[in-house]
């Protein structure tokens, strides 16, 4: 300390360590997180002799202060003198890689990933790789776990000896005796294969593959179905059916209801591992099985990837593998007992419709949608709803009309204001694919009378679509079908009514222009500023600040000004307090 | 425009609907296990005679023969399928559960296999998928097995197999074997609490009459725990183990292995970190306090590890440490309390200063308890200090009126105790406060210092400034 430099020697080292040893866990925490500041003012040499000896020899303290610490060490090259140091940083995350607390362990792993391209491949193999070895024959599971995450990271870049250690040690640790570290292999699989030699895909990784995939705990086999997909891409088509399909299989059929769940989760990727061949006859009844499963759970897993499956089938027979195949189990889907399945199957199924053409949706998949849209769950039906777009390209959607307009305003009067939030969000939407004349029709009343809602929520929402809908069918239709409506309510004897005027015209002034706003919006406006109530009146000096900049100059000396002047000599304080930042952005102060 | 769009709400927070709700199972009364495919036909099994009725030598084999029957599995879903079937096989169960009970020279060496054979059949399943996500086991009720109407009979068949005076541990040995035990503790995680409780005595069980499976059964539960704590966070038989953990730590001979030290502090302290801890905290608590009973040199490490995973938000799991650290004070022995009373007491001065009134009001009631109230007496020169600032403080400001009362009498006490060291440290009170702030301010010039050197640093290596 006595020989320290320059400016570093204004910090000695103890100040600085007593922050990070300070009694309050909160402090200790900001000035770990604030830990490259410190090493910069100790310089680099004195962050590798005092700094990091101390944080190594320290590492007992709350989880969080570890994992701010852990997150540190990844981005301290630079700060311990560069690559040429960087190995510095390997005992205090060879440590942090030993604690309990998994997202600190996580962390450190991260890290040390991270500077082990730092490494050069010498110091790989002189400071890396023995780190690597120890903590895969440590004596508590935390170090195995580590160990099966840095693997990857350092098998490319050293020699084959080395290498043939290390595969050596993934081996061992995909049979420990512990299921934690089994699983914590069986997740790094797919990654430590990729990194391999193909010939050591084929000899080792298959084997551990087919051993953990026949583990006796389902946590570790659903795992093996992961790295399936990995190993699957890596394979030559031709091994494929040899190496990798009986285990696949298995899985699929695996008693534990979590595999099978799994197996449906990955079915996109499984799919495009494999490829077309083996898809037909393989995966096709795979996946019927998996529609038909036993577990809701694992239904709604397959029924969420019937339309990726089906984009995915080799083209030349697609069409008939969807007749005969899978479109047998989606009907019965629709029927399903379980809403989650169901409504996973509505929110994919809409999608089926590009790939059949229109005379196989008209004839096979509308019925489905139909009888979707009358589901007694509001998330099935609301899932069709929001996926019309691609029927509309298709069939378009006034073959559906007459069964969705019921279906939309059974939504729109749901007891639940989530489900009529949802159907809100979808409506410019419905109203771009319905057309003008089949809203306004039928579908105006509903958008009006959310505007009255009892859910604050819904009104605001409801506000927001008008915008929206001026958006799609432009300021004149708004000025002959919903202005007036809106200004109408600015009588009504419910303040909130009125205050929800305030918040359309809000909303609705940019889009529908200059002339409306001054002509129609900004008179009513004007006249709720003498509101008895308040809170209308200081909505007003909100709303005038918001429309301000659509009106002309005019209209904001003769109009504006004086009502805001009015009200920033209010009684009320809020009144006056918005009246005043109106006046202050609208520059009229 | 502006406006409409920062009124909108978030989608995503807004729309109940999002996708992940797809994955969870809706809240059934009862399931079933997971082994079903829908199987159609109708399952026949004919009927045998009666045990009683055929003569002494035959009953073996026919003992045998209803065993075989039994390994039968009905689909209890189906609530209208099979039902003579399944009538006829809860007759059978409840003639053997009679039969093990009561008859002498039945088992013979071939019976253990099929025993075993049947009750694997029965009760190792897939268990359901559960709302884990939701379930709240305080509020909620749990969903039932289905097919409890056989399982109960084959645990409790299985249970007078183990307790029969005939039953030979020896032969049984081998087909109760390590396979088997980690299946039937897979089992705890059953979200039916009846199948919990037979599993709780068919372990402690086997845990009694195998000792080779002893060592086993603890490394397992130990996965268990360890897998609960850091994975995932949900394990339904957790208070279950615990129980059958309790009476065998009882049982451990002194001085401990190390073995179990490790299992202590590696995995039952972690415990408590678990968010549902509520559940088994009682059953947890009765494990740590039986460890310091028969060792209490790991005092120190036990009251350091709950120290070290005080909760910090959770005021409720505050209480419960706080209960559980009164059990452990209560057994204390002075030379261990002086070991740890420093980290110990700044903690119970936190506690006694927070704003919630019952973790207040808990830490407080330390001073209701005989026991403790002598280990302060004792040290007050150490622990009056820890305590005081905290305790002068709220007895000023606290909100709750109760708070304040308690806070007075431990004030009082303490002055009682030790009225010099009392009266300096009022005397103390404000000019202690005063460098308090003093040295905070010392450490913000401190941090302002290094953060303008970072800067400088920064804008040097980006070549702004020449070195």
């Amino acid at each position: 300390m006595a020989g320290a430099d320059g400016d570093d020697s204004l910090y000695p080292i103890a100040v600085l360590i007593d922050e990070l040893r300070n009694e309050d866990v909160q402090l200790r925490l900001n000035s770990i997180k604030k830990l490259s500041t410190i090493a910069l003012a100790l310089g680099v040499e004195r962050t590798r002799t005092e700094l990091l000896p101390f944080l190594t020899d320290t590492i007992y303290d709350e989880d969080e202060v570890l994992l701010a610490l852990a997150e540190q060490l990844g981005n301290f090259t630079m700060l311990v003198g560069g690559p040429e140091y960087v190995h510095c940083l390997l005992p205090p995350l060879e440590s942090l890689a030993t604690v309990e607390e998994t997202v600190v362990r996580d962390k450190a792993v991260e890290s040390l990933r991270k500077i082990s391209q730092e490494h050069s491949p010498v110091d790989l193999e002189v400071h890396f790789e023995p780190l690597v070895k120890r903590l895969a024959s440590g004596d508590w599971f935390t170090s195995r776990t580590s160990a099966c995450g840095l693997f990857s990271v350092c098998y490319p870049r050293v020699s084959s000896t080395v290498k043939a250690e290390i595969r050596q040690h993934f081996r061992t640790l995909c049979s420990d005796d512990t299921p934690m570290v089994r699983r914590a292999a069986a997740s790094k699989l797919g990654e430590f294969a990729k990194v391999l030699e193909l010939d050591y895909v084929k000899s080792d990784i298959i084997s551990l593959f087919t051993a953990l995939a026949s583990d006796e705990q389902d946590s570790v086999r659903l795992l093996a179905v992961e790295a399936c997909v990995s190993i699957a891409t890596l394979l030559p088509q031709e091994d494929l059916e040899t190496l990798v399909m009986p285990t696949l299989r298995q899985a699929a059929e695996d008693k534990s209801w979590r595999v099978r769940y799994m197996v449906a989760d990955k079915f996109s990727e499984l799919q495009k591992a494999v490829g077309p061949e083996i898809t037909k006859n393989d995966l096709v009844p795979a996946f019927q099985n998996l529609l038909k499963d036993c577990e809701a759970e694992v239904r709604a897993a397959a029924a969420n990837k019937v339309k990726e499956f089906c984009e995915n089938l080799p083209e030349d027979n697609r069409e008939q593998i969807i007749m005969t195949h899978i479109l047998p189990c989606v009907k019965e889907l629709v029927s399903d007992t379980n809403q989650h399945v169901k409504s996973a199957l509505a929110s994919v199924i809409m999608g089926l419709s590009t790939i059949l053409g229109k005379e196989n949706t008209i004839e096979h998949l509308l019925p489905l949608f139909l009888a979707q849209l009358k589901d007694e769950c509001p998330e099935v039906r609301l899932n069709i709803i929001s996926n019309l777009d691609c029927v509309n390209e298709v069939i378009g959607i006034r073959q559906l009309s007459q069964s969705l307009l019921p279906a939309i305003v059974e939504l729109a009067e749901d007891a639940k204001w989530r489900v009529r939030l949802a159907i809100i969000e979808y409506m410019p939407l419905l109203a771009g694919q319905l057309g003008v004349e089949f809203f306004d029709e039928k579908l105006n009343t509903l958008c009006m009378a959310w505007l009255i809602d009892h859910v604050y929520a819904i009104r605001e929402a409801a506000t927001c679509n008008l915008m929206k809908l001026v958006e799609k069918f432009g300021a004149e239709w708004a000025q002959n079908t919903i202005v007036p409506k809106v200004l109408g309510m600015a009588n009504d004897p419910n303040y909130l009514h009125r205050m929800t005027t305030l918040f359309c015209i809000n909303a609705l002034s940019e889009v529908c222009g200059q002339e409306i706003t001054t002509k129609q919006m900004l008179p009513v406006v004007v006249k709720m500023a003498s509101d008895q109530v308040a809170n209308v009146r200081f909505n007003v000096a909100k709303s005038l600040q918001k429309i301000g900049p659509v009106l002309d100059n005019n209209a904001l000396q003769t109009q504006v000004k004086p009502v805001l002047e009015q009200l920033k000599a209010d009684s009320d304080m809020d009144v006056k307090y918005f009246a005043q930042e109106a006046l202050t952005v609208l520059a009229l102060a | 425009m502006s406006s409409a769009a920062t009124t909108s709400p978030s989608v995503d927070k807004v729309d109940g609907f999002s996708r992940k709700s797809v994955r969870k199972a809706k809240q059934k009364r009862s399931q079933s296990s997971s082994q079903f495919r829908s199987q159609g036909k109708p399952i026949e099994l004919t009927p045998l005679p009666l045990l009683k009725d055929v003569p002494a030598p035959e009953q073996p084999e026919l003992f045998l023969k209803k065993l075989q029957q039994c390994c039968t599995v009905f689909d209890f879903m189906d609530t209208l399928s099979d039902l003579k079937m399944k009538e006829y096989k809860r007759s059978t169960l409840n003639e053997l559960v009679d039969y093990v009970t009561v008859s002498r020279g039945y088992l013979t060496e071939q019976a253990y296999p099929e025993v075993v054979k049947m009750v694997s059949h029965n009760i190792f399943r897939t268990l359901p998928p559960s709302d884990s996500n939701e379930f709240d086991p305080e509020e909620d009720e749990p969903t039932l097995e289905a097919s409890w109407p056989h399982l109960q009979l084959v645990y409790e068949f299985f249970i007078r197999f183990l307790e029969s005076q005939e039953f030979q541990p020896s032969i049984a040995k081998k087909y109760i074997d390590q396979k088997f035990v980690l299946q039937l503790l897979e089992l705890f995680d059953s979200e039916d609490p009846r199948e919990r409780d037979y599993l709780k005595t068919v372990l402690h069980r086997i845990y009694g009459k195998f000792l080779g499976l002893r060592a086993f059964i603890r490394k397992q539960i130990n996965n268990i725990f360890l897998r609960f704590v850091y994975e995932t966070e949900h394990f339904n038989g957790v208070a279950e183990l615990l129980e059958i953990l309790g009476s065998i730590i009882n049982g451990f001979a002194l001085p401990l292995k190390a073995e179990h030290k490790q299992f202590l502090v590696k995995v039952l302290i972690p415990l408590h970190t678990v968010r549902s801890l509520s559940l088994f905290h009682a059953q947890l608590a009765y494990c740590i306090v039986q460890f310091l009973e028969k060792d209490p040199t790991l005092t120190e490490p036990v009251i350091r590890g709950l120290l070290k995973f005080w909760p910090k938000t959770c005021s409720q799991k505050e209480v419960m440490f706080l209960g559980e650290l009164e059990e452990i004070l209560d057994v204390i022995e002075p030379t261990q309390f002086v070991k740890i009373q420093e980290p110990l007491f700044k903690q119970i001065s936190r506690c006694v200063s927070s704003p919630h009134f019952q973790v207040a009001e808990r830490a407080l009631y330390y001073w209701n308890n005989e026991y403790i109230m002598s280990l302060i007496e004792e040290n007050s020169s150490v622990i009056l200090p820890i305590m005081f600032a905290n305790l002068y403080r709220i007895s000023k400001e606290h909100w709750n009126p109760a708070i304040v009362a308690l806070v007075y009498n431990v004030l009082k006490a303490f002055m009682e105790m030790n009225s010099t060291l009392f009266d300096e440290l009022t005397a103390s009170y404000k000019s202690d406060r005063q460098r308090e702030k003093k040295k905070e301010k010392e450490r913000e010039e401190l941090w302002k210092k290094l953060e303008d050197l970072e800067l400088k640093r920064g804008l040097r290596s980006d070549g702004i400034i020449p070195t």
